[in-house]
């Protein structure tokens, strides 16, 4: 089949380079507005500005509490454990002791507070940490009696810094380049003017009288192009060529969605996932390793983590989408899960989320990610482009048979280690005289393998 | 010259003064097109809508859709909020469970998707002894019935469960106080926790009684067991032990007879094996599946059946009682016996008489021959019903005894032929509850309904066989508000708890140590090997009772069930509707069947219409003074003489959609639960028209068709001889058809190519295949009047042929034997008779669906490259290429292509399963909905052969012999469908594929297919 896709792309780039030509002229050397450069990193952090008010070293408490505490506590919202900040106004450093070394062992013994608190939180059971020094502990809790600052208004994100950086010198280096062409072509026109001026001049001078030039009847050559039935012919069938041409190419990319990317109910950042925090694919899409479907990940799924992760990290935030933005996301998950964030218990009420569905294949093809990703072990990415820089998640490719079948003939098939492939791989390759077999000649192209 | 001939077209025209003519001479149309009504009212005229606006609008509204359509529509995705552990999407789950409605069972396992299950398995687990027939597989759309009851309801108002409690525990309170009946009546009972539960109530309720009645009644028979054995059941027959001798007379153990389901055991001793298989005499009424199978079928009315029997007993023991036989019978008849008794232990007599006596004395007959047959096999507890007893009921209630009554699982105002006793009965009775799935003739009229859930949404537990224990659990939540009869029992009997908790707290003690999570894994358990050994009663009583029996006078009707509809609790079931008798090929009807030489005496016909439709006349029917009119009337061959067949299970109109409210009910015929009935019969006026796929014509002697041998020949002679190759003439030499060639061949040695093995020994024609086709690729119903055009969609279907003399061979000596166009031997005349089927034909079955050839016809035809070839030997058919031209369908010399004629699904005028959400759970999410005016056909079961091979990829292995398998072949219990790669050459197909039976169908065309058949043995 034609590959219409292309065909668009050549107008759209004779049209635009046409345009690029005109506007060339003014903005050449306009180009002088670089994006300003990356702002500095956030300000090397606030903590160490915090004075040792207390007797303990905060920096060091602040280690000390991501090694040991962070994973059941934070400093300024109810987790597993309560929030710690200013912890040591509730209890005294000696009761702190205690709890910390060994609290099992505090609340056996009956303190009133210590009991309490357990009532208040049991199940849950806070690891003893005999470990720790007394020093350690008042570093903690300095670190925990730093005052809570307002978070420092967010740099621009770098990476998308360098990437418009990088596409304005990109077109900058064009346009210069466009820009001599025509500055030569220019100068070309005035030196041919100036010439043949010169050489007037001097025919004149020479008294040779130039044969007069016979002036062309403008306003015939239409008149003489209608009378031409030939050429009406031509230009017609060309046009019509033509015109079907760009109506078939037209009418083929109905129906094709590539990069369609709808509006979710939460704003599910991939970027945020697979990219930052480079959580395995199948991680969440676990079913796509057995089953025909990739699956939607179910809300319980989320809710691994997000039971301890309730608000995203101040660098987690761009320009476009603030770190409020994304808690309420989060929110928004715990809403359709029914998880109390203040009781950290589920309410049993829920919302499931309705997605909308981005890759809508047909019903008359069959199509199984088992097979794609467990026995060809192939990268989720191939097909759905890099999800992992995806802030919102949209069509990688056209879902077209074309696209499917050129993949078939391409791909190797991996067998080895695969007992299944033993026995055919010999005999195939023995048919064919190749080593590697593709899937086209594994009888991937066959049309009942996709259509029943 | 001009001739002066008067062409006319009717015989009008030739009265010169025909006001008629002139009429229509003048005015092509006699009546008026009928636009006044439409235009009378004058809407049109007073509009102020021009016709120029008119069109504005149209255009604009094409526009607007065609612009609209270009949008792709927006799809939802609704994940779990808390996914199951069990369920991945897209991952098939399986669960074993146990169906019992009181007519059918099985051990079952069941396909589950997402959590709806979508398909009946068998249990393949030692021990799941019972498999599924056509019904069982087909009872799985039952659950998605839309005409199912959906909520209680006390007279028209629906209610709740706790209304319902309490009015019955009012209504059994005062009962109690007026010392008055409370009745519970069910179907036959096989679950030890529901006895249980009845048992209690009865002890709780002293005034109460429990009455069981099976709707088709084996009373005689299961009251000859309690005579003998102690204890009501029946015989277990292990077929597979009668290596040498089979005798049925009667019974056709191949159907319904005795609960059915002997069909598997049957199969292994039909095969020849060493040279070696069971001669089977069967001596009956009405055609049967058992008949059809039989190596020697003796058509006889049900006395001289009881004159046999009593010859045979006489033979067998000894005894002279006196019988009266025709002379070629009696010859016959003792052949038989002989043979019986010199097979002694290989042997085996069963009877279908409705006769307690004729019970006793098969019992009796093989004791004498020590039938391992019977003493090995087990009781099966799945009739138990008794007939006295709902009759006695009848009476109380008339009778105004009865203040209550239960009934579960029985619709005793369709079944009882003395309904009408029952309904004025029923006005008697001051609470009557039904506990039913809907809202069926019964239930009407009772003054409580009770919905209950389908087997696939209950718990229970069933003793079917003696020493077994097996369980039903639900596969899916009620769809509906219902309520286990258990569980009203018993919160009626005060038991707290659940009924799933009852269940296992007695499973407990019957158990003894075996793990509940085991039994409800395998779904059944043997606990001990039953034997059916000692008893004995005075038999020559019972013989000397049975010669006294005299012939009825008038026509004998035998009433029987089809393999369709059996007892007709399923008769919503559109899938059963549309399976077409196996005997007959009529779907959607029942009709009465009739001997040729009796319809000839009492002017009936059958014909072929110009549309192709199979049109017969009518008759009306007398039995003991109720009377039927206007029965279809079908002449079928091997009908003994001056006997009638009708059909159960037909006529019912409750809570059924109206395309399904078909035939007429014979219930009303079958006084006291005797299928042999006295019958007066008589022409009516007018024809019906049948929905039949099949002609009632023979094989005309086509032995590339069906190959037929005897076992002497086969044993004897060179397979050359009864395994003929067709030949052809090739550079003047004949040579054989399969060594020549047109084309190229591909190479299909690499990788699997699959075929699929058909013995004709072993298919009994059940039809079981047919249903798990219909269910695993989504096949629609398209109905009785789509059928009757020949446009039905089965992708398998099962051809019967009949014989024209008295066997297929007979059929091919004739046809060998032509010479010249007249005289005796005249082709002209000849072949013209041999489309007629003999009186007492022989019968042949042979599945047949999409050959899947190597060399296709239809590949080459089509215009579009929509169907194509596979490796794998698959012929593929692409759906969404399919542009409709049918040039693959003509081209198919099996035709066995299928063309959607209609839009099936989500359409109101075929409203059948696809048509509304519900009906629609069924459909497998594996396999395309086809749409209008594209082609289908058998896809050799596609989706499941690349899931085989996707799950060895994946787990790093080769496939294994036996885990390929299709709809067809997984639904055959009898072992005539067998699937495989040929490629491997340890697989059973690959063995099958070598044997001398092997034949193809048509093979002198060269298609090459990759279904083979077996060559049919008979044992004459």
């Amino acid at each position: 089949m034609k590959n219409v896709g292309n065909h668009y792309s050549i107008t759209r780039k004779s049209i635009g380079s046409l345009f690029a030509m005109l506007f060339l002229v003014c903005s050449a050397f306009a180009q002088t507005d670089v994006a300003p450069p990356p702002l500095k990193a956030a300000a090397s952090s606030t903590d160490a500005a915090a004075v040792a008010s207390t007797s303990g070293d905060a920096v060091k408490g602040k280690e000390l509490f991501n090694a040991n505490c962070a994973a059941c506590h934070k400093l300024d919202a109810k987790m597993t454990g309560p929030m710690l900040r200013g912890v040591s106004a509730k209890h005294d450093k000696e009761w702190l002791y205690k709890w910390i070394h060994n609290s099992s062992a505090f609340i056996k013994s009956g303190d009133a507070d210590a009991v309490k608190l357990w009532e208040e939180y049991k199940p849950s059971v806070m690891t003893a940490f005999p470990q720790l020094s007394t020093v350690d502990i008042d570093n903690i809790i300095a670190y925990t009696d730093t005052p809570k600052d307002v978070a420092p208004p967010l740099p621009p994100g770098g990476a998308s810094v360098v990437a418009s950086g990088g596409t304005a010198d990109n077109s900058a280096t064009n346009n210069l380049v466009l820009g001599a062409l025509v500055l030569v072509m220019g100068i070309l026109l005035v030196m041919l003017y100036l010439v043949n001026n010169v050489l007037s001049k001097v025919a004149k001078i020479n008294g040779i009288e130039a044969p007069e030039v016979k002036k062309i009847d403008y306003l015939n050559i239409p008149r003489a192009f209608v009378k031409n039935q030939f050429l009406l012919v031509v230009t017609a069938i060309f046009f019509l060529l033509a015109s079907a041409y760009f109506v078939y190419g037209f009418l083929m990319q109905i129906g094709i969605d590539q990069d369609y990317a709808p509006i979710q109910p939460i704003h599910y950042s991939h970027r945020i996932h697979a990219g930052s925090n480079k959580i395995d694919c199948k991680y969440c899409h676990s079913s796509a390793r057995v089953s025909k479907h990739s699956g939607i990940p179910s809300l319980n799924v989320c809710m691994n983590c997000h039971k301890i992760i309730a608000e995203v990290s101040d660098t987690t935030a761009t320009p476009e989408y603030s770190k409020q933005f994304y808690d309420a996301q989060i929110k928004k998950l715990y809403k359709a899960v029914g998880w109390d964030v203040t009781t950290q218990k589920y309410t049993g009420k829920t919302q499931p989320v309705k997605w909308v569905r981005i890759h809508n294949l047909p019903d008359f093809v069959y199509f199984n990610h088992a097979q794609h990703v467990t026995v060809a072990k192939i990268e989720c990415q191939k097909c759905h482009g890099p999800v992992q820089t995806y802030e919102i998640q949209k069509q990688f490719a056209p879902l077209t048979m074309g696209w499917c079948i050129n993949c078939h003939r391409e791909t190797e098939v991996k067998m080895e280690g695969n007992a299944y492939y033993d026995k055919i791989h010999s005999e195939l390759s023995k048919k064919y005289g190749v080593d590697k077999l593709t899937a086209a000649q594994m009888g991937g192209l066959e049309c009942g393998k996709c259509h029943y | 010259m001009s001739s002066n001939k008067k062409y006319w077209q009717s015989v009008e025209e030739l009265n010169e003064n025909s006001s008629v003519i002139d009429t229509l001479r003048n005015n092509e149309f006699v009546e008026e097109i009928p636009t006044t009504d439409f235009l009378a009212d004058g809407t049109l005229s007073s509009s102020s809508t021009t016709r120029r606006d008119f069109l504005k609008y149209v255009g604009f509204t094409t526009a607007a859709a065609t612009l609209a359509s270009c949008e792709g529509p927006v799809h939802k995705s609704i994940p779990y909020v808390i996914q199951p552990e069990s369920i991945i999407p897209g991952v098939a789950d399986y669960y074993a469970t146990t169906m019992f409605d009181g007519f059918d069972f099985a051990n079952l396992l069941v396909k589950s998707r997402e959590g709806r299950p979508i398909k009946i398995e068998n249990n393949k687990e030692i021990g799941a002894n019972f498999h599924a027939n056509a019904r069982v597989h087909a009872s799985i759309l039952s659950l998605y019935d839309n005409m199912r009851m959906k909520s209680p309801k006390i007279g028209t108002k629906n209610v709740s469960w706790s209304d319902v409690d309490s009015k019955l525990k009012m209504s059994l309170a005062e009962a109690k106080s007026s010392n008055k009946q409370v009745v519970i009546l069910t179907g036959t009972i096989a679950s030890p926790s529901t006895e249980k539960l009845i048992a209690d109530f009865i002890t709780k309720n002293p005034n109460s009684k429990h009455v069981t009645y099976d709707a088709v009644s084996e009373s005689e028979a299961v009251d000859a067991f309690e005579t003998v054995y102690g204890e009501r059941g029946l015989v277990n027959y292990d077929f597979s032990k009668a290596t040498q001798v089979l005798i049925s007379i009667g019974a056709d153990f191949l159907g319904d007879w005795q609960g059915g389901g002997f069909d598997y055991g049957y199969s292994k001793i039909r095969v020849p094996h060493q040279g070696k298989m069971t001669k089977h005499f069967q001596f009956e009424s009405n055609m049967t599946l058992s008949g059809a199978a039989a190596d020697k079928r003796v058509p006889m009315n049900s006395y001289n059946q009881t004159q046999a029997l009593l010859k045979i007993y006489n033979m067998v023991t000894g005894n002279s009682f006196p019988t009266v036989l025709s002379k070629e019978c009696d010859a016959i008849v003792a052949n038989a016996a002989q043979q019986l008794k010199a097979a002694g232990s290989n042997g085996l007599l069963v009877c279908g008489i409705q006769n307690k006596n004729a019970q006793l004395l098969v019992i009796a007959i093989n004791q004498v021959i020590a039938s391992n047959a019977l003493l090995t096999a087990g009781t099966r507890y799945i009739r138990k019903g008794s007939d006295a007893q709902v009759a006695q009921l009848v009476k109380d209630m008339n009778a105004g005894n009865v203040h209550t009554l239960i009934m579960s699982g029985v619709n005793p105002v369709y079944t009882l032929a003395n309904s009408n006793g029952f309904v004025t009965g029923l006005t008697k009775v001051k609470t009557s509850v039904a506990f039913s799935l809907k809202e069926d003739e019964t239930a009407e009229l009772v003054t409580i309904i009770a919905p209950v859930p389908h087997y696939l949404e209950s718990w229970d537990d069933n003793v079917l066989l003696k020493g077994t224990y097996a369980l039903t659990q639900p596969l899916i939540r009620p769809l509906f508000n219902t309520k286990q009869f258990q569980e009203v029992l018993m919160s009626l009997n005060g038991t707290v708890g659940s009924y799933y908790d009852y269940v296992k707290a007695n499973a407990t003690a019957i158990l003894a140590g075996i793990s509940w999570n085991k039994v409800l894994h395998d779904g059944v358990i043997t606990m001990s090997n039953q034997t059916l050994s000692g008893g004995t009663v005075d038999y020559l009583g019972a013989a000397s009772l049975l010669s006294k029996v005299q012939p009825l006078k008038d026509y004998e009707l035998n009433l029987y069930t089809k393999t369709g509809l059996g007892d007709g609790q399923q008769a919503g079931n559109p899938w059963l509707q549309e399976f077409p008798d196996p005997i007959t090929r009529v779907s959607w009807d029942n009709y009465i069947t009739i001997a040729a030489v009796d319809a000839k005496k009492l002017g009936f016909v059958n014909e072929i219409v110009a549309n192709g439709g199979l049109d017969g006349s009518l008759a009306n029917l007398v039995v003991n003074g109720v009377q039927l009119n206007n029965v279809p009337v079908i002449i079928q061959p091997g009908q003994a003489l001056g006997t009638i067949g009708l059909a159960l299970g037909y006529g019912r109109k409750a809570a059924l959609k109206e395309e399904m409210q078909v035939g007429i009910n014979a219930y009303s015929f079958y006084n006291n639960f005797n299928s042999v009935q006295s019958l007066k019969i008589t022409k009516a006026d007018g024809n019906h028209e049948f929905a039949c796929v099949q002609g009632q014509k023979t094989l005309m002697g086509r032995g590339d068709i069906v190959k037929e041998t005897k076992l002497t020949i086969f044993n004897t002679a060179d397979a050359k001889e009864w395994n003929k190759q067709p030949m052809v003439s090739l550079d003047h030499e004949e040579v054989e058809a399969v060594k020549v060639d047109l084309w190229e061949s591909f190479d299909r040695s690499v990788g699997h190519h699959f075929n699929l093995s058909i013995d004709l020994n072993a298919c009994t024609g059940c039809g079981a295949c047919v249903i798990a086709c219909h269910a695993e690729n989504n096949v629609p119903v398209v109905g009785k009047t789509e059928i009757r055009r020949s446009r039905d969609m089965h992708w398998l279907r099962i051809d019967r042929y009949y014989s024209s003399e008295d066997t297929f061979e007979g059929d091919n000596e004739k046809k060998e034997n032509f010479d010249g166009l007249f005289g005796d031997k005249g082709s002209l005349g000849g072949f013209g008779d041999m489309e007629v089927p003999a009186e007492n034909p022989q019968v042949v079955f042979q599945p047949v669906m999409c050959q899947h050839c190597n060399h296709a016809p239809c590949e080459t035809v089509c215009p579009v490259a929509a169907t194509s070839h596979s490796r794998q030997g698959q012929n593929h058919m692409a759906y969404n290429r399919c542009v409709g031209t049918r040039y693959c369908a003509n081209n198919c010399p099996y035709k066995v292509r299928r063309f959607n004629w209609f839009l099936y699904n989500k359409n109101s005028e075929f409203d059948y399963f696809m048509n509304d959400d519900l009906g629609r759970m069924v459909i497998n999410p594996d396999v395309n909905v086809r749409s209008r005016g594209v082609m289908e056909k058998c896809s050799m079961c596609i989706q499941m052969t690349q899931k085989t091979i996707l799950d060895a990829k994946r787990e790093g292995r080769y496939t294994k012999d036996g885990e390929f398998q299709t709809a067809c072949s997984n639904a055959c219990t009898s072992g005539a469908m067998i699937f495989g790669d040929v490629n491997d050459k340890e697989a059973v197909v690959t063995k099958l594929s070598e044997s001398k039976r092997m034949y193809h169908l048509l093979e002198h065309v060269g298609t090459k297919p990759n279904v083979f058949y077996h060559v049919k043995v008979r044992n004459t």
